[in-house]
């Protein structure tokens, strides 16, 4: 197609609004615009990157930076920062933010927002322990099943009120989140062993092990390569058949890299995990909760990237009433989304409990539901709907995890990281609010 | 993939201005439409024929019942009096959907895109190919080419791209090329170079040309004489909610069109227009 077009990127306003737009722009400032289909060679991909950032639209890039001086400052700070003993337990703590993060992703597509997910999850997470101690004693599959029923139907519940009577999700949610909260409390108080609120997760359970036990070193290098191989050739062979047919294709080069990088980072977890962290008996091995979290991130892009639901989701978020004019059943799609939400954080409640090895009333739901909205907005989800990928639900959960393990690491106060970490967090909302008015400015 | 066989009408340029295919009836009738709220009367008895192929202008000033006339022949609104014709049968048309299923096909000036989705996500949002239950990107792909590529919108860099990137006349663009994918036989286009300049502007009237070339009917709602002359095979004027005048464009010029639209009457010898 021809490349010498007028055309520029707007802002997200309608085009009634626009402003005579005859102007053309730069060829690099086209690409800037979308560099993966764009761009015809990886040296093009490079540079419409660099126009990104300094347009300040860098997608996953300042979170990565950020990410980086952060593993710096707490290194000089505190040696042991980066040590596989560490790094283990970070990825562990970052996993709970991750899931709730993932969670909020769905609301936070919709232009939503749920602040219920925290104990949302804390209830999930009672129901799987209920269900899997004396006297229910269920197999650990049915209780997850139990766990994500309840939480589905709750969330059906709120999207629900959300969607068929038009209630502002922030009112909806809050009001849930007190609900759930009481559902917790009363499950408790109901449930007369567990004493002082505390129900303990048997330690044979898989939902403990999950957390606390390691996959061996040779499965988990087996595991790596088979999802590499699995990844690459499907990736490749997908960019080969679109090529063959003239559809538009990312250069090799941009496929080759996304493929390393993927690779690299897989080898570097694994070598983490499996070198010694134990510090009497030898202690290696990737976490079973580690693949956990990917398979669900995996399945999550998978729905959003590939299947109608998740194109409907990503249309409602930008353009709602586009989406009703193309015959969406927005109601449906919309609730849909809440129940993913709310199942989510049930899955996010599983790996908490998992973690403690039991489940309390002293949950902190209210500091989750931050986290949850932080880790996606930390990790380059928009606030305003139809932008965002699980990926940056998993980015923004490491950030999370990272600055509490780095400030734990240092022994300061709880009031410090407290505020610590909500300097981050708004350091990342301003980014995206800053980087939201430098593209309207621009363009 | 059977979207995209839209080859109804091969002629390269327009059917003469004025006269419908011989043997073919309109495309869309109204007959005495009418539509209240309260004591207002949006629509009074308004009569008028689109036949396809052509471009028909719909004008007015603001108020005239333009709006509701778009509203109602699209579904939104249900007329109180009078009938809608569609291909010689009277039809009742009680949401948008029943509009669509027909082949009517209404672009607002807000396009009703996403700017977060490319050019074919948004070509075929909510009627998406699928493949083992999965969204099928090459059959759409390649359907949206082709689409894009018969009527002439080659401008875009690339149809991967998000529709955020492109200009006002390539966002109008896209939003009638998703029409013609869904079938449509009738094009309302509500304004659609209010927000343009010159050059996308061109390029719009271009597409709406094209259009007609492949015997779709296109109702231009336009408050901008220069494209109302430059596409419109017939005008139809509307004043105070009622049809005061339509007709083949060439009975008409800017001054009488102005004056219809202004007075409801105009004294000018060119208009032969039939008054309603």
């Amino acid at each position: 197609m021809s490349t010498d077009t007028p055309a520029q990127s707007e802002p997200n306003e309608a085009v009634t609004t626009a402003p005579d737009d005859d102007a053309a722009l730069s060829d690099e400032a086209l690409i800037a615009a979308a560099p993966d289909v764009l761009a015809n060679s990886i040296g093009d991909y490079f540079r419409a990157w660099g126009t990104r950032i300094r347009n300040g639209e860098s997608g996953a890039l300042p979170i990565i930076v950020g990410l980086i001086a952060i593993i710096i400052f707490f290194q000089i700070e505190q040696s042991s920062f980066l040590t596989a003993g560490n790094l283990v337990n970070l990825l562990v703590q970052a996993a709970t933010y991750i899931m709730f993060g993932a969670a909020e992703l769905f609301a936070l597509l919709l232009s939503e927002i749920d602040l219920s997910v925290g104990f949302t999850g804390a209830v999930g997470a009672w129901v799987i322990a209920e269900l899997i101690a004396a006297p229910v004693g269920l197999p650990w599959w049915v209780a997850i099943i139990g766990g994500l029923l309840a939480t589905g139907f709750f969330g059906f519940l709120q999207g629900s009120l959300i969607t068929r009577l038009g209630l502002p999700s922030f009112v909806v949610t809050l009001g849930g989140s007190l609900a759930m909260e009481g559902v917790m409390l009363e499950l408790a108080n109901v449930d007369k062993t567990a004493v002082g609120g505390v129900i303990n997760i048997n330690t044979n359970s898989p939902i403990y092990k999950l957390v606390s036990t390691n996959m061996s070193t040779t499965l988990a290098w087996i595991v790596l390569v088979v999802g590499l191989a699995l990844f690459a050739a499907l990736t490749l062979s997908r960019a080969r058949k679109r090529r063959a047919q003239g559809l538009t294709t990312p250069p090799l080069g941009i496929t080759i890299l996304t493929i390393a990088v993927t690779a690299v980072g897989g080898v570097v977890l694994v070598l983490i995990c499996n070198a010694n962290r134990g510090n009497l008996t030898p202690l290696r091995g990737v976490p079973w909760v580690v693949p956990f979290v990917v398979f669900v991130l995996l399945l999550w892009s998978w729905m959003l990237g590939r299947t109608r639901l998740g194109r409907y989701i990503y249309a409602i978020g930008a353009n709602p009433e586009a989406a009703r004019r193309a015959g969406i059943n927005v109601a449906r799609v919309r609730t849909i989304g809440f129940m993913l939400c709310s199942m989510t954080a049930g899955l996010a409640g599983l790996i908490y409990e998992s973690r403690l090895g039991n489940m309390s009333v002293d949950f902190d739901g209210g500091t989750q539901v931050l986290f949850a909205v932080a880790a996606g907005v930390i990790g380059g989800a928009s606030l305003f709907g139809g932008r965002g990928k699980p990926l940056h639900a998993l980015l923004g959960g490491i950030v999370i995890a990272a600055v509490f393990n780095g400030l734990g690491l240092m022994g300061v106060s709880a009031a410090v990281t407290d505020i610590a970490t909500a300097i981050v967090l708004i350091a990342a909302v301003t980014l995206d609010a800053l980087v939201r008015r430098r593209s309207a400015t621009l363009s | 993939m059977t979207r995209n066989d839209n080859s109804m009408s091969i002629s390269d340029g327009r059917s003469p201005a004025g006269t419908p295919a011989p043997g073919s009836g309109p495309l869309l009738e109204l007959r005495g439409l009418s539509k209240s709220f309260g004591p207002v009367r949006a629509l009074t008895a308004v009569d008028l024929e689109v036949p396809p192929g052509q471009v028909t202008a719909l004008v007015g000033d603001n108020g005239a019942g333009k709006s509701s006339l778009i509203k109602t022949v699209s579904g939104l609104w249900s007329p109180d009096g009078g009938e809608i014709v569609w291909e010689g049968q009277a039809v009742k048309l009680h949401n948008p959907k029943d509009a669509e299923a027909l082949g009517i096909t209404t672009i607002y000036q807000d396009l009703a895109l996403c700017d977060n989705l490319d050019i074919v996500q948004n070509m075929f949002l909510g009627h998406e190919a699928l493949r083992h239950h999965m969204l099928d990107e090459p059959t759409m792909e390649i359907a949206a080419r082709q689409t894009l590529t018969d009527l002439s919108v080659t401008t875009v860099r690339s149809i991967r791209q998000p529709v955020a990137s492109l200009s006002g006349g390539q966002r109008q663009s896209v939003a009638v090329a998703k029409a013609v994918m869904s079938q449509a036989k009738l094009v309302i286009m509500d304004e659609p170079t209010a927000a343009l300049g010159v050059a996308q502007t061109t390029m719009v009237l271009g597409l709406i040309k094209r259009l007609s070339g492949r015997g779709i009917a296109v109702m231009l709602i336009s408050h901008n004489m220069n494209d109302v002359f430059e596409v419109a095979d017939r005008i139809a004027v509307l004043y105070l909610g009622r049809l005061v005048s339509s007709g083949p464009a060439t009975n008409y010029d800017r001054q009488s069109v102005v004056e219809w639209m202004t007075s409801g009457a105009s004294g000018r010898a060119v208009g032969t227009g039939t008054a309603a």
